[in-house]
């Protein structure tokens, strides 16, 4: 290939849209020609942060209530309207509301973060290169998050058990760094979440979660200062397998 | 609701203000709603989603004044990377986040809902294409004159810096 071919598919390229073989060719061209070397590595860079600096914007706590209470309220209007007179139905609406107000905060934060953590496991499956260190080896994956992360963590000894790990990559939740680690058990992939509780701190309490949504299973506990999330597709044994062999090594 | 931040982000990106962000999502999210019967199964679910936002967008004030810019896509030449600023600056600019957001800030709509797509949302083209309704090639070409421009904003931004700490 010549340096104007590979110019013409360096986007294609960065974004793997392309055939293994024509992959192939190009990081073969790149292995010998410095210049087109650096155009790729350029946008590749750009691309990177992109992906970073464009998750910029979170919806406010108001708005996503306003917008669970509306839809909620679309499925319920015509229950209400039907067997209430309308004073009534406001009267008691008003009273649920506040009752309820501070057991709904709390309720809406935590569904908050396991729908988005829920997320951000689904997006990374769909993504073209759902990891950035790509390793089985526990002691390769780990030393490549030193520097990308303010805190460290210790990864289980797997070679007794049905797991694999796949590889990791920096993950962003609300703009703080975390890691996600990519495992692997029978076909079903799981992904592992660890963040600091601070300085920004999770509304989840401190105890371990068990939860279920979109047929993905979670699990969630604090250790250490940091926060642990587990998410599969997987049986929710085999998340609790995994989840038990994290615990064991952090707390060790 | 699975997708409501990200649809909220790329929806604050589109209109660049808080409150039209929260009308958008707001109205794409009824439109789902009551349009559901008309998702196929088996298709798409997240580009479904994304579409609607987006055609929801285009007919609001906010896309409306976006369209007024328009783009001569259908040129088929070769983007080439432009000359001026080394790539040892655009990687500094690179390392600077704010610096990326206002370059996507500057971008036009066209170009920025692309990007926004494949590389914050990684949808593969296949996937924008269905999303914006648009031909693989255009959102190819797209996403190149996009990043060139991107690139320009940034090479720029990191020589004003550079001037700026030269002369304190």
């Amino acid at each position: 290939m010549t340096c104007d071919e590979v110019r013409g598919r360096l986007a294609p390229y960065v974004d793997s849209e392309l055939a293994s073989t024509e992959m192939a060719e190009i990081e073969e061209h790149l292995r010998g020609c410095s210049m087109c070397a650096t155009a790729a590595r350029e946008l590749l860079q750009m691309k990177l942060a992109t992906r970073v600096a464009g998750m910029l914007y979170a919806p406010s706590s108001e708005f996503r209530l306003l917008m669970q209470q509306t839809l909620h309220a679309k499925d319920k209007r015509q229950w209400w309207s039907f067997r209430l007179p309308k004073i009534a139905t406001a009267g008691l609406a008003a009273a649920l509301l506040i009752s309820s107000a501070a057991l709904l905060r709390e309720h809406n934060a935590n569904e908050h973060e396991l729908t988005e953590i829920a997320d951000l496991h689904v997006t990374d499956l769909a993504s073209s290169n759902p990891v950035d260190v790509i390793s089985t080896d526990r002691h390769t994956v780990k030393p490549w998050f030193a520097g990308k992360l303010p805190f460290s963590f210790d990864l289980p000894e797997l070679q007794k058990s049905e797991f694999t790990l796949v590889g990791g990559r920096v993950a962003y939740f609300e703009r703080s760094s975390g890691a996600q680690l990519l495992f692997s058990v029978r076909k079903h992939q799981l992904s592992v979440f660890i963040f600091q509780e601070e300085p920004r701190s999770f509304s989840l309490h401190a105890g371990t979660l068990i939860s279920t949504r979109l047929a993905l299973h979670m699990e969630s506990w604090s250790e250490g200062g940091l926060r642990y999330f587990i998410v599969s597709d997987a049986s929710s044994a085999d998340v609790h397998a995994l989840s038990e062999m994290l615990r064991k090594v952090a707390g060790s | 609701m699975p997708m409501f931040g990200r649809l909220y982000n790329f929806a604050r990106w589109l209109t660049q203000d808080s409150s039209e962000a929260e009308d958008l999502v707001q109205e794409a999210c009824m439109k789902a709603l009551k349009g559901f019967g008309s998702f196929r199964q088996g298709t798409n679910f997240r580009a479904w989603m994304f579409r609607i936002l987006r055609n929801t967008f285009l007919t609001s004030r906010a896309g409306l004044r976006a369209a007024m810019v328009s783009l001569d896509d259908d040129e088929a030449a070769p983007v080439e990377l432009a000359a001026n600023g080394t790539p040892e600056s655009i990687l500094i600019s690179c390392r600077d986040q704010q610096a990326i957001q206002r370059a996507l800030e500057a971008l036009p709509v066209q170009y920025r809902e692309v990007i926004l797509l494949s590389d914050v949302e990684e949808m593969r083209y296949q996937e924008i294409s269905d999303t914006l309704g648009i031909p693989v090639g255009t959102v190819m070409s797209r996403l190149s004159r996009g990043r060139k421009v991107m690139r320009e904003l940034l090479t720029e931004a990191s020589i004003r810096s550079g001037s700026r700490s030269a002369s304190i």
